[in-house]
């Protein structure tokens, strides 16, 4: 048992965002969202995170309603990658990390060896090590997500939410990402604009279009040109190549 | 750990060494051994070696203000470095959500209008009028949805609205002698000190410290906004709200007993992170020790250059602090 929704509803200021969408997550997999701008991808991670409440429907984790879960103990299960966060405060690399140890630490108490620890191997998994003394505000946007990736695995997380990692990172910086993301043991859950990518480093996707799921299976029942054209409104050819799937764009429908 | 308690004991000696000079410092004329030597004969049992109205100066005048002036400045230092992490603004300050305005209305209500019959002293009127202010930015930045936006909205509305009353009140019915009494008192003076005075203070501080640092994950939790503090486990409403009181709190105390002396609680905070860092565990005690010890000389210049008469220490503490700022701001321009 891991995280999951069961006909979430959500509305803000009178919008429909999210309308009854129901997700499983196998334990160890990872996860595609998917959809056309404004589909709800974004809503729907952070009502899976427990920082939106549902207007009806639940989210549960382990079988236990977010809303009765104190913030501590999901925040010890859960870690989110948002989408461009940034500060005002003067951070290290190192700082940042840091702040994944806070849902494990004790007021009063000084970090112990375990989260210096979490915090070592969050930075070698990134290979940010050696950046460790480098100020925030002198990184790049991809250097960026990737230490607040390392953030998020100091939290020594379960459960994983990205929400559109790749977004403003070159080709390479988003192979490299998805490949140790989806490496990892925790059950991931990704936004992600991408259906090429999506192919390759899903197990599992779900397509949202305003607010339901369209379709969700394997990328290789998901992804089908009638599908594409019709959420996206794009037209597609689909072939398998060596046995993986490809999505080549022809065009948009109109 | 060891460099961190080495560092607090050197803050908190050079604080000690602060306060003993301060108070050695003053229009009568008064040795240094014989200030000491009456200190020493209060706090331990000893034989008094001065007159009664010049121990008086001492015990009564000089070392319940140094004192005030010691725990103002950490007040005003702790409350601005917990306002800058939660309102995540580098401008916020103490009185950023209307506590200063609201008691200088509160307190030209008693002095200048008679409100209270003179049951009321000033002081009580300030804090009156503060935490009424703060009330009423609380209850209206939640009646408009409570975003960090609406909450540091409202504090500026209420500064606009309080300070416009006060400056009406004043215009319309103080004579010249009260209008300037109100204006020195609303510059910041720590004057009218008094035993009573330093010891709400400094529980009040004791208090708001103890909270803060317990708070200390937290804020650091707040580095990258509210929705990542949620993330990071932190119940953001309850710990927004609590901290946003204590502080609030502990302003209202401290403007009540000196007025609003500017500046500290801005760039204290500021100060203090180019040498204790931005983690709130070391920052919030380093910034407490810094604006203590610089409001204790500031204030004890405030007193004595231009003797007789004396300057508002609010007055000084920016024409001292602004080219000081300016120069630390200076010397780590590389960081960034």
């Amino acid at each position: 048992m891991t995280l999951s929704a069961d006909r979430v509803v959500r509305t803000a200021a009178g919008h429909l965002i999210l309308d009854g969408v129901s997700l499983d997550c196998a334990p160890g997999a990872t996860i595609g969202l998917l959809g056309p701008n404004g589909a709800g991808k974004s809503t729907l991670l952070r009502v899976l995170a427990g920082l939106l409440p549902t207007s009806s429907g639940v989210v549960t984790l382990d079988g236990k309603p977010l809303p009765d879960t104190r913030r501590g103990e999901v925040a010890r299960r859960v870690a989110v990658v948002e989408q461009q966060v940034d500060t005002q405060v003067d951070l290290s690399v190192l700082d940042v990390v840091r702040l994944g140890r806070i849902p494990h630490r004790r007021a009063w108490a000084a970090p112990t060896a375990r989260d210096a620890e979490a915090v070592a191997d969050a930075l070698a998994a990134t290979r940010l090590t050696d950046r460790a003394g480098q100020s925030w505000h002198t990184l790049s946007g991809g250097e960026r997500q990737r230490v607040q990736l390392a953030r998020a695995l100091a939290q020594q997380p379960r459960e994983l939410l990205l929400d559109e990692p790749t977004n403003h990172l070159d080709i390479a910086h988003q192979l490299d990402l998805l490949a140790l993301v989806t490496a990892l043991p925790t059950t991931t859950v990704i936004a992600l604009h991408d259906l090429n990518l999506a192919a390759m480093y899903c197990d599992h996707v779900a397509v949202l279009r305003q607010g339901r799921v369209a379709a969700a299976g394997t990328p290789e029942e998901v992804f089908t040109e009638a599908l594409i054209a019709e959420v996206y409104g794009v037209r597609t050819r689909i072939t398998t190549p060596d046995g993986r799937l490809h999505i080549r764009f022809l065009g948009t429908a109109r | 750990m060891t460099r961190r308690a080495l560092w607090s004991a050197a803050g908190l000696v050079l604080l000690a060494v602060s306060i003993a000079l301060a108070i050695t410092v003053g229009p009568a004329d008064i040795a240094v051994v014989e200030v000491w030597r009456t200190v020493l004969a209060h706090l331990v049992q000893g034989e008094r070696v001065l007159s009664p109205i010049r121990d008086g100066i001492i015990w009564h005048l000089r070392l319940p203000r140094t004192l005030l002036a010691a725990v103002c400045g950490a007040g005003l230092a702790v409350c601005g470095v917990v306002l800058q992490s939660l309102l995540r603004n580098p401008l916020a300050d103490p009185f950023v959500l209307g506590v200063s305005s609201g008691a200088s209305t509160g307190a030209v209500l008693v002095v200048v209008l008679g409100v209270g019959g003179g049951a009321v002293s000033l002081s009580a009127g300030a804090f009156a009028g503060a935490v009424l202010s703060f009330g009423l930015v609380l209850t209206l930045s939640h009646a408009l949805g409570g975003q960090l936006d609406r909450v540091v909205l409202c504090g500026v509305a209420a500064m606009q609205l309080f300070s416009a009353l006060t400056s009406f009140i004043v215009l319309t019915s103080a004579d010249a002698e009260t209008t300037r009494g109100v204006l020195f008192w609303l510059l910041g003076s720590l004057s009218s000190a008094s035993w009573t005075e330093v010891a709400i203070a400094a529980a009040v501080l004791a208090v708001t410290l103890v909270v803060c640092l317990g708070h200390g994950r937290a804020l650091d939790a707040f580095a990258f906004g509210e929705d990542s503090a949620a993330a990071l486990g932190v119940p953001v409403a309850r710990v927004r709200l609590a901290l946003l009181c204590v502080t609030a709190l502990l302003t209202a105390v401290l403007v009540s007993s000196s007025g609003a002396i500017g500046f500290v609680g801005l760039v204290l905070p500021h100060a203090a992170r180019v040498f204790a860092g931005s983690g709130h565990a070391r920052l919030l005690p380093a910034s407490a020790l810094a604006g203590a010890i610089f409001l204790v000389w500031v204030d004890t210049l405030a007193r004595s250059v231009l003797q007789p008469q004396e300057i508002p220490v609010g007055v000084l503490t920016s024409l001292i602090g602004v080219p000081a700022f300016v120069l630390i701001l200076y010397r780590t321009r590389s960081r960034r």
